[in-house]
């Protein structure tokens, strides 16, 4: 079995080492990240932290040399999945693509450009420390399931769940995959852009009354939106948010878009409050919160191309 | 010529002290021992829209200083209370006029003295340079009203004061309809730069798209026209037509609570959203919106406690 990684950062290439330890997965690595490519090739893929593992992807990020593959997992940053699965499609001509990545709108985008597709959350995360290294800070599950409007055959979703769970990523298949997408969105566009703006870190988030209520505030305007779609999530957000505070869990957490506003990186706001706020206009479910904090995050980001 | 104190020398006090000095008899209490010293034996330029240096009086304690007629409390809101508290018991027949941002003022000084109020809004602005130097930037007007104790005719005195000494300024019968469309204005424009870091540019006025932070300001606009209806205040302006008409002037204002965030000082958030929380709690009228951005800014002061 052949599976290309589609963007190789700390999510993807937690994918990437872990299924490469597998003898019968043929892995590739795509990413644009020349030196990382290079230092995966050379050295192997090292993962540290949660689990100390080392694969052997074989890494490009020229997408002509990719061989044509049963299976591609999309783990770019929400912003990057068009030109990335553009630049891939021709790879999974035969084959169905699963996206790992944050938000909701990436099945949609993979759908304009290849036949299958997998709807997919992952909880795992980590952050490339060098070229070739990533720190793995926290394991967690990953769900698969058929992306409806452009479904992959249910076989072939448990046959990727079922790698990837023999890999060391646990995964399961699910008939209908939007319950965990929803928590997991709702969860992010509750918690992340709360950080993001104040430069607190999420257990300091939830410490703060009045900002811990502006996370349920922004949960219940997502649970809304997604109730109006059928969607039943498959555990409560707020749940997780509290469990997340705990000092063993990720209390000292600065949240993937706190670090990308440190680092003057264009945020994933627009598939995260932005997706809810979308989602629940065209549904008719008012979503002030959201829309409120998706305009700050883009005030943010807008002050960045001032200076 | 009138004798005159002004209390505090930031921006706004420096401005009304060396425009003052040119017609009055004007002395600055300080909180510096140096700052007075260098005041008295420097001078305070002004450069900007203007260029001169006046000469004045000046000390760290109000028993050094002539018995003005007229006190202008120019410090920042949130030292107002302790200002005050230092000219309590002194100056009887003086009549002492607030300039602070917010609603409120006129209640804090009354708890320190029975003198006579008036009551002030300025929208001048300024950029400090050194203790004996400042640069008018912005020659907006300052607008007085009687308060507790005070007439129209008194109201007339000391903006034609004012007005003769080179800043704009003008008296009305009844000062909330102008406090009330700052108030909504400030409320709104700071705390939105104060999160994003933008000046207070095109980008407020910016309703072309849902994302766009100009649906944002007018929403909180929206927010606090409510309460003045609510508390039967009439507008003088309309705080959007103030927001789109001043980003249209091309140089973008940097609100002060931007400056504070930038410097990470504690801002005023609390005088000019709170006042209007507050206002808006006591009359029943929702302002999720402007609550939302007060827990933001708070937060974003308690993230500066970390390391």
């Amino acid at each position: 079995m052949k599976v290309c990684v589609v963007g190789c950062g700390a999510v993807g290439s937690l994918f990437a080492a872990n299924l490469a330890t597998l003898e019968d997965v043929e892995v590739w690595a795509y990413d644009l990240a020349q030196e990382h490519v290079d230092a995966i090739n050379r050295d192997g893929l090292r993962l540290t932290g949660a689990g100390e593992v080392v694969g052997r992807p074989r890494a490009t990020t020229d997408a002509a040399e990719l061989p044509s593959c049963d299976f591609g997992i999309v783990a770019t940053k929400a912003m990057h999945t068009e030109p990335a699965i553009r630049a891939t499609a021709h790879a999974f001509s035969n084959g169905c693509v699963a996206t790992v990545q944050n938000g909701i709108g990436n099945e949609e985008v993979l759908a304009a450009h290849v036949e299958r597709v997998i709807r997919g959350t992952t909880f795992p995360a980590g952050k490339i420390t060098a070229p070739g290294i990533v720190q793995w800070d926290v394991k967690g599950d990953t769900t698969f399931g058929p992306f409806e409007e452009r479904p992959a055959p249910f076989a072939e979703v448990e046959r990727l769940a079922e790698a990837c769970t023999r890999g060391g990523m646990p995964a399961k298949a699910v008939e209908d995959a939007r319950g965990p997408q929803w928590r997991k969105v709702i969860f992010n566009a509750a918690t992340n852009p709360l950080g993001a703006l104040t430069g607190l870190t999420h257990g300091r988030v939830c410490e703060q009354p009045p900002l811990r209520r502006l996370a349920s505030q922004l949960v219940d305007e997502g649970k809304a939106v997604a109730a109006a779609q059928g969607i039943e999530l498959d555990a409560d957000p707020e749940e997780l948010i509290d469990y997340a505070a705990r000092p063993e869990v990720a209390y000292g957490h600065k949240a993937s878009m706190l670090q990308d506003i440190e680092a003057r990186r264009q945020t994933e706001v627009d598939y995260l409050n932005g997706g809810i706020a979308e989602f629940g206009r065209k549904l008719g479910v008012p979503t002030p919160a959201h829309d409120s904090i998706w305009a700050l995050v883009k005030g943010v980001e807008a002050a960045w191309q001032q200076q | 010529m009138t004798r005159v104190c002004v209390a505090g020398a930031g921006v706004i006090g420096s401005l009304f002290a060396a425009h003052l000095a040119r017609v009055a008899d004007v002395s600055a209490l300080v909180r510096r021992e140096e700052h007075a010293r260098a005041l008295r034996e420097e001078g305070l330029r002004v450069s900007g829209r203007a260029d001169f240096t006046a000469q004045l009086q000046a000390a760290t304690d109000p028993d050094r200083l002539a018995e003005p007629e007229l006190v202008i409390l120019a410090c920042k809101t949130l030292d107002l209370d302790a200002v005050a508290g230092r000219i309590a018991g002194r100056w009887p027949e003086a009549i002492v006029m607030t300039v602070q941002n917010g609603i409120g003022a006129d209640e804090v000084v009354a708890r320190h003295g029975d003198w006579r109020i008036l009551s002030g809004v300025t929208f001048m602005s300024g950029t400090r340079h050194s203790d004996t130097h400042v640069q008018y930037v912005l020659d907006t007007a300052t607008w007085i009203g009687p308060a507790r104790g005070t007439t129209p005719a008194e109201a007339r005195w000391a903006a034609d004061l004012i007005a003769s000494s080179g800043l704009e300024a003008e008296a009305f019968e009844d000062l909330r309809p102008a406090q009330w469309s700052k108030l909504i204005f400030n409320a709104t424009v700071n705390t939105v730069a104060a999160l994003t870091g933008l000046p207070h540019d095109a980008h407020f006025a910016d309703v072309s798209e849902p994302s766009r932070l100009g649906n944002l300001v007018r929403d909180l606009m929206d927010e606090g026209k409510a309460v003045a209806r609510a508390a039967g205040v009439p507008l003088r302006e309309d705080p959007w037509e103030m927001n789109v008409l001043a980003t249209q002037r091309g140089s973008a204002h940097y609100p002060s609570m931007l400056e504070d965030v930038e410097a990470r000082r504690r801002t005023e958030v609390d005088m000019i959203t709170g006042a209007l929380v507050r206002e808006a709690d006591r009359l029943g009228v929702p302002v999720p919106l402007h609550k939302t951005m007060e827990r933001l800014i708070k937060a974003k002061e308690a993230s500066w406690d970390e390391a």
